[in-house]
C-alpha cells in the first residue's frame, strides 16, 4: 500500500437467494463483484452507477456494516498502522468506528425523531465514551455551528426543520467524532434544487477545513462531476472505468460511461439531442451475461465480448477501464 | 390566433388541515395551445400535483378547488367547459377524465392494481370508452380490445409485448411499469396527456429512452402534454414553453429558449444557477438561494419569495405581484418588471 488513506482491492459482497420451507441456497446475487479503488487523504472519490449497481452494498462494506464475501479493504489509520477492514475482527472495529463515518440519503430516517437534536448528534460521541452531558453539549453546539445552524436548535427535534437542514443535522453528526474518511451515500438526492447547491457548498467548506477523504457515492452525473476529483463508474457491481474528473469527461474510456454521460438530460434547450440513446437495461446481477456485462447493449460488442470477461486495466496514466477495446477506439 | 386546449385562471386549492389551512395553488395561471408540449417546474410542495389533480377534479378532501376557472376545449365542440364548476363524479367529468385528458401519475406504482394484469387493465380501460377506436362508436368485443392493447405495447416500445401484457406491474422492471402505464394513458387517445415527474423515479439511461418515446408519440399523434418535474435538465429537453412555479403561485412562463436564456425572475434565474452543470467549473461554491421553503402551514405575505429573493424591495413584502407580461410571450410575477399588484 502506498500512501494512500484507503486501498479497495477486488471487494465482493454476494447476497444468497434462498428457496423453500428449507431455505436452501439457490443462486446468489453478486451485488459487488469486483471493485478496486485508492482513495488519497483528502481527496473526493464520486461513485456512480444506476439504481442496484451496488453502490450502497460497496460502502457498506467500506463501514464493516456489512461483511464482504471477498477482497481487501485496507485503510490507514491515524496512527499509520495499515488494517484490512474486510476481516477485522468485531473487537477491533470499535477505535475505527470514530475515523470512519456516514452521511446518508435520507436525512430524516437516519435521525431519532424522539431524540432532540443534542442527542441525535451527540450520539456517536457517547459511544466513543464522551459520558459527560456538557461537554456533549459544547461539542454539539460547535458542530451546528459549523453546518450553519444555531446552537439553540440543540433542544429540538427533527420534525421541526426541512429536508435541507435534516441533512445539515446528518452531517454534523457524521462530524462528531472528528473522522478522516466520510461515505456520503447519496447525500443530496433527496433535496431541492436549490437547498442541494447549499449542501453540496457545505460539504466542499468542510473538506477543506477539516481535510476530510470523501467517498460520495449518487447517481447524478452533474452532482458528481461538480464535486469529485476522481470518479469510478459501476455497472453491475463491477467498477467498469476510474479517472481524474477532467479526463473522463474529455474522454470515456468505456461505452458505458459514454452512453451515461449522453442520457444525463442537459439545462438548455438549444444542446437537444435524440442519439446515441442507449436500449435495453441493466442486468440483474442474480444472472449477469456472459463476458462482458455490459455486451447485450454495447454497440462496440464482438463475439470476443460475448466469451470473454475483461479486466480493469490503466489505458493511460491513473485512467482505468474495463473495456477490451479501451485505448484503440473513441466511444 | 389558435385558441387554448386549456386555460387556467386564478386557479386556488386549499386543504383544511387542523393545523391550519394549506394554500396548496394560490392563483395559479396558465394555457396549453394544442400539440405543445407545457413544463411545468417548481421544487417539492410547490403545487405542481395538486394543480394537475385539480384540472382532472381529483383532489382529494380535505383538499377544494376554492376559486378560478379551468376552461377546456372539449373534442367536438367550439365552446369550452370550465371544468372547475363540474361536478367530480359527474358523467360528463367521468367522459373527460381518461378519454381526452389521461394522467400518468406521480406514483405509477400505485397507479396499476397488484391483483389484475396489466393487459387487463388497459383493456378494461379502451371497452370503456371504446367508441375511440370505432367508427360508428360500435362496441368493441374483449378479443378487440386485448389487440388494441397488444400494439399499444408496441407503439411504446415493450419488447415481446404478446407475453408482456399477461404480467402484474409488480413483474416489470421501473423502465417496463413506466412505458405500460404511457400505453394505458394513451389507451383513449387523450388530447392532452399530464405527465407528474414520469422519469423522475426512474435511471438516468432508461429515463433517456422514456423521454424519447414521450416525444416520438407527441410529434405522431400530435397530443398536448403537460409535463411536470422539477428537473431543469428534463425541461429543457421536453418542453416548448415552461411555468415556473413557487409555493402555488406561477412566477415566470414563456417559451423555453426565453425561460433558460432570458429569465427575468429573481426565482428562476436563482433555480437556473444552483445547478452544477456538465461544462462549469468543478469544486467550486455554486450560487445559492439562500434561506429554505417555508413551511405550507407559514406563507409570507407578499411575494412568496420575498424573504429569499436577492432584490426584495420594501414594496414586495407588503403587496403580491401579479403575472404581466415583461417581453414577447413572457410574463413574470415581480415588482422589478412591472408594478401591477394582485387586488387585496
Ligand atoms: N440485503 C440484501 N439481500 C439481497 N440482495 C440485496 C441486499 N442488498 C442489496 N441487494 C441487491 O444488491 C444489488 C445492489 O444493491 P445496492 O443497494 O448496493 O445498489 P445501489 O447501487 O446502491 O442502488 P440505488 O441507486 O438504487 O441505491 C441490488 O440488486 C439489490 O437488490
Ligand atoms: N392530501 C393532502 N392533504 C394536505 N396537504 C396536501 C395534500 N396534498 C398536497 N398537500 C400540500 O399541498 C402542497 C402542494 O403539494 P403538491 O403535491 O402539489 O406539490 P408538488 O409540487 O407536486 O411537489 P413534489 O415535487 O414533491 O411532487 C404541499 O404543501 C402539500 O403538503
Ligand atoms: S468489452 Fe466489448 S461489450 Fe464490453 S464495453 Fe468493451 S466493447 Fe462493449
Ligand atoms: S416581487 Fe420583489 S421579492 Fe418578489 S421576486 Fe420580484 S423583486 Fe423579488
Ligand atoms: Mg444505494
Ligand atoms: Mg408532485
Amino acid at each position: 500500500m502506498t500512501d494512500s488513506l484507503l486501498e479497495v482491492r477486488g471487494l465482493q459482497k454476494f447476497f444468497p437467494i434462498t428457496r423453500g420451507f428449507f431455505q436452501s441456497v439457490v443462486g446468489h446475487v453478486r451485488a459487488v463483484d469486483g471493485v478496486d479503488f485508492t482513495l488519497k487523504e483528502g481527496e473526493t472519490l464520486g461513485l456512480v452507477g444506476e439504481s442496484g449497481c451496488g453502490k450502497t452494498t460497496a460502502s457498506r462494506c467500506i463501514l464493516r456494516a456489512i461483511d464482504p464475501t471477498g477482497g481487501q479493504i485496507l485503510y490507514r489509520m491515524r496512527s499509520g498502522k495499515v488494517v484490512d477492514l474486510a476481516t477485522l475482527p468485531q473487537g477491533e472495529l470499535l477505535p475505527l468506528r470514530a475515523e470512519i463515518q456516514m452521511i446518508f440519503q435520507d436525512p430524516f430516517g437516519s435521525l431519532n425523531p424522539r431524540m432532540t437534536l443534542l442527542d441525535n448528534v451527540g450520539e456517536p460521541l457517547l459511544v466513543n465514551g464522551m459520558k459527560n452531558r456538557r461537554e456533549r453539549a459544547d461539542r454539539v453546539a460547535e458542530l451546528l455551528r459549523l453546518v450553519g445552524l444555531r446552537p439553540e436548535f440543540m433542544h429540538r427535534f427533527p420534525h421541526a426543520f426541512s429536508g435541507g437542514q435534516r441533512q445539515r443535522i446528518g452531517i454534523a453528526r457524521a462530524l462528531a467524532t472528528n473522522p478522516r474518511l466520510v461515505v456520503a451515500d447519496e447525500p443530496v438526492s433527496a433535496l431541492d434544487v436549490s437547498i442541494q447547491a447549499q449542501v453540496l457548498n457545505l460539504l466542499l467548506e468542510l473538506q477543506q477545513r477539516l481535510k476530510l477523504t470523501f467517498l460520495f457515492v449518487a447517481h447524478d452525473l452533474s452532482v458528481v462531476r461538480h464535486i469529485s476529483d476522481r470518479i469510478a463508474v459501476m455497472y453491475v457491481g463491477q467498477l467498469v472505468e476510474l479517472a481524474p474528473t477532467a479526463e473522463i469527461f474529455r474522454q470515456p474510456q468505456h461505452p458505458y460511461t459514454a452512453a451515461l454521460m449522453r442520457a444525463v438530460p442537459i439545462a438548455d434547450p438549444r444542446v437537444r439531442k435524440d442519439d446515441g440513446i442507449l436500449g435495453g437495461e441493466v442486468p440483474s446481477p442474480a444472472a449477469p451475461p456472459s463476458g462482458c456485462y455490459f455486451h447485450p447493449r454495447c454497440r462496440h460488442a464482438t463475439a470476443r465480448c460475448r466469451a470473454e470477461a475483461p479486466e480493469l486495466r490503466e489505458v493511460a496514466p491513473g485512467h482505468f477501464s474495463r473495456c477490451h477495446f479501451a485505448g484503440e477506439m473513441t466511444f | 390566433m389558435t385558441e387554448p386546449l386549456l386555460s387556467v385562471r386564478d386557479l386556488r386549492v386549499s386543504f383544511q388541515m387542523d393545523e391550519g389551512l394549506v394554500r396548496a395553488v394560490d392563483g395559479t395561471s396558465f394555457d396549453i395551445m394544442p400539440g405543445q408540449v407545457l413544463g411545468v417546474v417548481g421544487e417539492s410542495g410547490c403545487g405542481k400535483s395538486v394543480t394537475m389533480r385539480a384540472i382532472l377534479q381529483l383532489v382529494e378532501k380535505p383538499g377544494r378547488i376554492t376559486d378560478g376557472t379551468i376552461c377546456f376545449r372539449r373534442r367536438n365542440g367550439a365552446d369550452t367547459v370550465d371544468l372547475a364548476r363540474l361536478p367530480p363524479r359527474g358523467a360528463e367529468m367521468r367522459d373527460i377524465r381518461g378519454a381526452e385528458i389521461a394522467l400518468i401519475p406521480q406514483e405509477p406504482m400505485a397507479a396499476f392494481s397488484p391483483v389484475h394484469t396489466v393487459g387487463d387493465q388497459i383493456a378494461e380501460a379502451i371497452l370503456l370508452h371504446g367508441h375511440r377506436w370505432k367508427e360508428g362508436g360500435r362496441k368493441l368485443r374483449r378479443a378487440e380490445a386485448r389487440d388494441i392493447t397488444v400494439g399499444l405495447f408496441r407503439d411504446v416500445g415493450i419488447s415481446m409485448p404478446e407475453q408482456r401484457i399477461d404480467a402484474y406491474s409488480w413483474q416489470l422492471s421501473g423502465g417496463l411499469r413506466q412505458r405500460a402505464m404511457i400505453a394505458m394513458a394513451l389507451s383513449c387517445k387523450p388530447r392532452l396527456l399530464i405527465a407528474d415527474e414520469p422519469t423522475t423515479a426512474i435511471d438516468v439511461t432508461t429515463q433517456a429512452q422514456v423521454l424519447a418515446l414521450l416525444r416520438d408519440l407527441q410529434a405522431r399523434y400530435d397530443t398536448a402534454i403537460i409535463f411536470i418535474t422539477h428537473d431543469l435538465g428534463v425541461i429543457a429537453q421536453m418542453a416548448s414553453y415552461v411555468v415556473v412555479m413557487y409555493l402555488g403561485r406561477v412566477m415566470e412562463e414563456g417559451p423555453v429558449d426565453e425561460i433558460f436564456h432570458a429569465p427575468k425572475h429573481p426565482y428562476t434565474k436563482a433555480l437556473l444557477r444552483s445547478i452544477p452543470s456538465l461544462y462549469g467549473e468543478t469544486r467550486v461554491a455554486l450560487p445559492v438561494i439562500a434561506g429554505a421553503l417555508p413551511h405550507p402551514f407559514n406563507r409570507p405575505p407578499g411575494c412568496p419569495f420575498h424573504p429569499r429573493c436577492p432584490d426584495a424591495m420594501a414594496r414586495c413584502s407588503a403587496a403580491v405581484p401579479s403575472l404581466q407580461p415583461v417581453a414577447a410571450n413572457q410574463l413574470a410575477s415581480c415588482f422589478l418588471h412591472h408594478d401591477v399588484a394582485e387586488p387585496a
